[in-house]
């Protein structure tokens, strides 16, 4: 690890102004990607500001047919909440799925989003349940905001705040887990929303994407059957010692007939 | 039974300490004035060294001091040696390319050790060690195990011309020829035993300090055997007279066979706190460790074997290239040779056997034994093969073995490669598994799995494995430089309270409980009473350490034999005592009694007496103290079958473990707990090499599973709960009658799970690790009905 100054603030307007001052600032929530990045001197910010006193960014709110996370909400706690496991239980079983007890315990929704890592979980969930990112400065739709790999429409300075999910009538997501990391080599979120049927794929390409053809395949007819004749192109998808690109696709089609039978 | 004594499941003592944080690490001593380190490494896998700078680095904050190879050579430090002579098929010794602790001129692989940074705090240490500026002019790296020693490929040690170590060849190769060209079949197998990371839990770590009043250096090491370090930084690398080196083994967690050998580190650091006159600490980081550990396995194999029309093994082949990477470990020739060839019979009676090693130099790290060393890789050969012969012959698996195996008569069994099996009965471990894993009922198993897309499939391995390491004359024999009896001391207090000191090295294996269960068998002192010390030259008498399950085998042994010289020597005591003649005392659960009455002396009280000698036999030492050194006549020939049940996923190519029986040969059991832990441990190392963990190199030689998050480690639910038992057989050779157990696992599962899945797809062979891709894969092309 490098040198660096350390802030924590108590709100996020705080947080925003220290990172205003700050000559290359980052955010730092549960740290769980951001400390080791840092510590394999990786990451050298010259300011840390740390979210962690914040306590508006914590918790879980039900409004309406939404549930409503605090970017500091944990994935422990995203998993033990009777909320999401009666309105999503998706979700719950996501974010109780993620890393292990001690990433569980510290790492954050608003972490894992901002981060927009290729194979993480909630990236999927944010695209398949159409949810609504919120920031210090504006809401951002679930489909505008993953821009690329790490990559996301957040502004230097902007922090988000929580995450709206609403209400899927149905919604289920499979995991193929890398052997080492077990974060995902694929993962499929399908979803049954307002909005229609949802499909979104993470860890097969460079930054989480929708399945618009799967999707459109399972609007005809909402079973495992219809997505065996759909094209998941080879070349798009990411290749390394774990998985090969031909692998990864046909990953893809395997998850999401799984996603559809569960939903069912 | 005495209570708490041989046979009894007793709690391990030492895990208080662990389990309440009291351990004592290498990384959790600290000193006064201690300084830290950090190894500057080569980010090229092969390089000249042009030049290196470290004016910068020496400017840096609190920077104590840089050294280089330069330095070292100039005190006529190191190089690191190999400590086992292999003779190769042109009569001359295996080439041993110098090994130096820094490099000089030139690396040889991705994270060689080029300069050491020491500086007061380590975040110091390691800002300084980005500014070392080093001129690498960068070559063509090696790193494929089948084809570095190919016509054309880049030369990486002069000495070593086609990168060949040596080429060993061993049996009768025209006796073999001969049964292969009469033969009514042939079996052809070509594998690849994956190389392996070994991964102990806590990492590598030095912590070197120099008293210059006595000229004395203390070294803290992770170490599996603190006097074979002494011995070696003292005889071979000039780092000071041994008795002005103390080395120390405190608590170590877990080794492997990783921390057996003498690394460039510990020599560095050792040196360097006498020459930067302050102590100087080094602890490897994770990443560190995946680099600079030794590796293990990494060998490409043909394997044939001929049979007679009714399945009988007449004679085998086997062309084996290995991999020893950069530089030579400190028992890097031993493992490919005499550990891996002298094991190829297995449990059969295959008369004729001829093998051929190559080993082999590549810019990867050095690879030398890690679990089972050699005999992993021998069993998983032989097993894989019996299995191909099977299909071949038309025979069930268990059948082939059956008709092949060492008869339970024919013991002791002089094997075509060198070992002579003292003991054991195959066919009643093998029966016993099969009964316990139901192997009889498979097939509705496998049907029923079929009705729910699963493929099922059964595998089973019988293997030998010779540990308890070893007869010294016959490893001299075989060019070992040293000998490996084993030593102990048992030492009673003037309070009749006993210390027992070992020369193994207990780093997780609990032989603080096992050793004490021992001497409270023997001598009757209750198990609280007796304090197992290891692990300080300081404080032990010389000792081999702790390798090749050999800590109860031998180092069991010595403590007994100290144990029966106290009985002796107590003896004469009580006999002062209690007016009796010599002949006339017995000894029984602790007290020594005249024959026939009711005259006794507690075992306390006669050490009372040595140490409070007022009225004692005449000419007789005082004290109550014995020390005993026991070299074993034999290897120790654990055996046994494991049998693996998988489930396939043919649509993804996940691989569950359904289910899994060992049935075992470890001999008596002084603490079935523990062993049965060492099984559970073995077993989850085999799984791992055969499902998960591929140590991986790309063309450059960058080591590409240097993680956690590429690097596959087995994890609690990549594996069922265990059935396990065992089919013991009396070592007629081991006074104690026990055999080894801390390997067997990680030698018997890799076949055992590797046969369940190529018989669950109905394909030939899948390489380890089967990995979701590769099962998927061979499942496409075995295109499953
Ligand atoms: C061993 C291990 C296993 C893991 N396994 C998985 C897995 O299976 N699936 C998975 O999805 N993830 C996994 N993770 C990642 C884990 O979920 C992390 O918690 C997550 O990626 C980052 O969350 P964090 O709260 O720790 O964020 P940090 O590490 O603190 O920050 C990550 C990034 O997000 C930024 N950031 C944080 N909070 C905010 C905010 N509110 N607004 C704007 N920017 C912000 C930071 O500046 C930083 O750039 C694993 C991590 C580890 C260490």
């Amino acid at each position: 690890m490098y040198e660096f100054s350390y802030h924590k603030s108590a709100s996020v307007d705080g947080a925003v102004e220290a990172m205003n001052k700050a000559e290359d600032g980052k955010f730092v929530a549960g740290g769980q990607t951001m400390l080791p990045t840092m510590k394999h001197r990786l990451a050298a910010p010259s300011d840390i500001i740390d979210l962690g006193g914040i306590a508006e960014l914590v918790g879980i709110t039900v409004e309406g047919d939404s549930i409503n996370i605090g970017a500091m909400t944990t994935h422990a706690a995203v998993a033990a909440s009777g909320d999401v496991q009666t309105m999503i239980p998706m979700l719950a079983k996501l974010a109780g799925n993620i890393g292990d007890p001690a990433v569980r315990n510290r790492g954050t929704i608003g972490g894992s989003i901002a981060n927009n890592d290729p194979a993480a979980d909630y990236p999927a969930a944010v695209l398949a349940l159409g949810a609504t990112v919120k920031t210090n400065k504006r809401e951002i739709a679930g489909d505008d905001f993953f821009t690329g790999m790490f990559e996301t429409a957040l502004a230097d300075d902007e922090l988000i705040t929580s995450v709206s999910f609403p209400k899927p009538t149905a919604a289920a997501y499979m995991k193929f887990e890398n052997p080492a990391s077990r974060y995902a080599i694929v993962g499929v979120c399908v979803a049954k929303t307002d909005d229609g049927i949802r499909v979104a794929v993470t860890g097969a390409t460079p930054c989480v994407h929708r399945g618009k053809q799967l999707e459109e395949a399972l609007k005809g007819e909402f079973s495992s059957a219809a997505c065996v004749g759909v094209d998941v192109p080879e070349d798009q998808m990411n290749a390394d010692i774990h998985a090969s690109a031909e692998y990864r696709a046909h990953l893809v089609k395997v998850m999401t007939k799984r996603a559809v039978d569960a939903c069912t | 039974m005495v209570e708490n004594g041989i046979g009894a499941s007793v709690r391990r003592k030492e895990d208080k300490r662990f389990l309440i944080g009291k351990g004592n690490y290498t990384d959790d001593i600290n000193v006064a004035a201690q300084t830290h380190a950090c190894f500057v490494r080569s980010p090229h896998a092969h390089a000249t060294i042009n030049s290196i700078d470290t004016g910068e680095a020496m400017a840096s904050t609190g920077v104590v001091a840089v050294l280089t190879g330069d330095d070292l050579a100039a005190d006529g430090i190191g190089p690191l040696i190999c400590g086992v002579t292999v003779t190769s098929d042109d009569g001359e010794p295996h080439r041993a390319p110098a090994h130096p602790a820094l490099a000089q001129g030139k690396v040889n692989y991705v994270g060689d050790h080029v300069a050491i940074v020491i500086a007061e705090t380590l975040a110091q240490a390691r800002d300084a060690a980005e500014k070392v500026d080093i001129d690498y002019g960068v070559l063509p790296a090696v790193t494929d195990t089948g084809s570095a020693a190919d016509e054309g490929q880049q030369q990486i040690h002069e000495v070593a011309p086609n990168n060949m170590c040596f080429n060993w060849p061993f049996g009768e190769k025209d006796a073999v020829e001969a049964a292969f060209a009469s033969a009514h079949k042939i079996s052809t197998l070509d594998l690849v035993n994956n190389r392996m990371v070994t991964n102990p839990m806590e990492p590598r770590a030095a912590l070197g300090e120099y008293n210059e009043g006595t000229e004395e250096i203390t070294l803290h090491l992770t170490t599996q055997n603190p006097h074979v370090h002494r011995l070696v930084l003292s005889a071979f690398n000039q780092l000071a007279p041994e008795h002005k080196l103390r080395v120390v083994g405190p608590d170590v967690g877990g080794g492997f066979g990783a921390k057996i050998f003498v690394y460039a580190e510990e020599l560095v650091v050792g040196w360097a706190c006498r020459k930067v006159k302050r102590p100087v600490k080094w602890t490897s980081d994770r990443t560190e460790a995946f680099l600079s550990d030794a590796h293990g396995r990494d060998h490409v194999a043909t394997a044939e074997m001929a049979m007679d029309e009714n399945g009988k093994f007449l004679a085998m082949r086997v062309m084996t290239q290995a991999n020893l990477g950069a530089y030579l470990s400190t028992f890097a020739t031993m493992v490919p040779s005499y550990l891996y060839a002298f094991l190829l019979a297995g449990q059969y009676t295959t008369p004729l056997i001829y093998s051929e090693v190559k080993a082999v130099f590549t810019n990867t790290a050095p690879v030398d034994a890690c679990r089972g060393a050699g005999r992993p890789e021998a069993t998983y050969l032989v097993e894989r093969l019996v299995d191909v012969a099977a299909a071949d012959m038309g025979l069930d698996p268990a059948e082939i073995r059956r008709r092949n195996f060492i008869p339970v008569d024919a013991f002791p069994y002089q094997t075509p490669v060198v070992q002579c099996y003292d003991s054991g009965d195959y066919e009643a471990a093998l029966d016993k598994a099969m009964a316990m894993a139901d192997y009889d009922s498979f097939s509705a198993r496998a049907d029923e799995a079929r009705t729910r897309g699963k493929r099922r499939g059964i595998g089973l391995s019988s293997y030998v494995e010779a540990c308890g390491i070893a007869p010294s004359a016959a490893v001299g024999q075989l060019g070992a430089g040293v000998g490996l009896w084993e030593s102990a001391q048992v030492r009673f207090n003037p309070t009749g309270n006993v210390q027992v000191f070992t020369g193994t090295h207990s780093h997780g294996q609990g032989h603080e409980t096992t050793f004490a269960q021992l001497v409270t068998e023997q001598l009757g002192v209750p198990f609280e009473n007796i304090e197992v010390i290891h692990g300080d030259t300081a404080k032990t008498q010389f000792g081999m350490g702790t390798y090749g399950s050999r800590s109860l085998a031998v180092g069991g042994v010595a403590i007994a034999k100290a144990c029966e010289k106290l009985i002796a020597k107590g003896k004469k005591i009580a006999a002062h005592a209690l007016e009796a003649a010599e002949g006339d005392i017995e000894f029984a659960d602790g007290n020594f009694s005249v024959a026939g009455t009711d005259k006794a002396m507690n075992i306390a009280e006669v050490a009372f007496t040595a140490y409070v000698p007022h009225s004692y036999p005449e000419g007789l030492e005082p004290g109550f103290d014995e020390n005993a050194f026991f070299d074993p006549l034999n290897f120790s020939f654990p055996a046994g079958t494991h049998i693996c049940e998988v489930e396939v996923d043919p649509e993804t190519g996940v691989v569950e473990i359904v289910k899994y029986t060992a049935v075992d040969d470890f001999g008596k059991l002084v603490n079935p707990m523990i062993v049965e832990g060492q099984v559970h441990g073995g077993i989850v190392h085999g799984v791992g090499q055969a499902l998960l963990e591929g140590c991986r190199y790309d063309s450059e030689g960058q080591l590409i599973t240097a993680s956690y998050m590429d690097y596959a480690m087995p994890r609690a639910d990549n594996v069922p709960s265990f059935d396990i038992d065992y089919a013991p057989t009396n070592p007629p050779h081991n006074p104690l009658g026990v055999k080894g157990c801390g390997e067997a696992g990680a030698i018997g599962a890799p076949p055992a799970v590797i046969n369940a899945i190529s018989n669950a797809l109905g394909i030939k062979h899948i390489d380890m690790p089967a990995t979701p891709e590769n099962v998927w894969r061979a499942a496409q092309t075995a295109a499953l009905g």
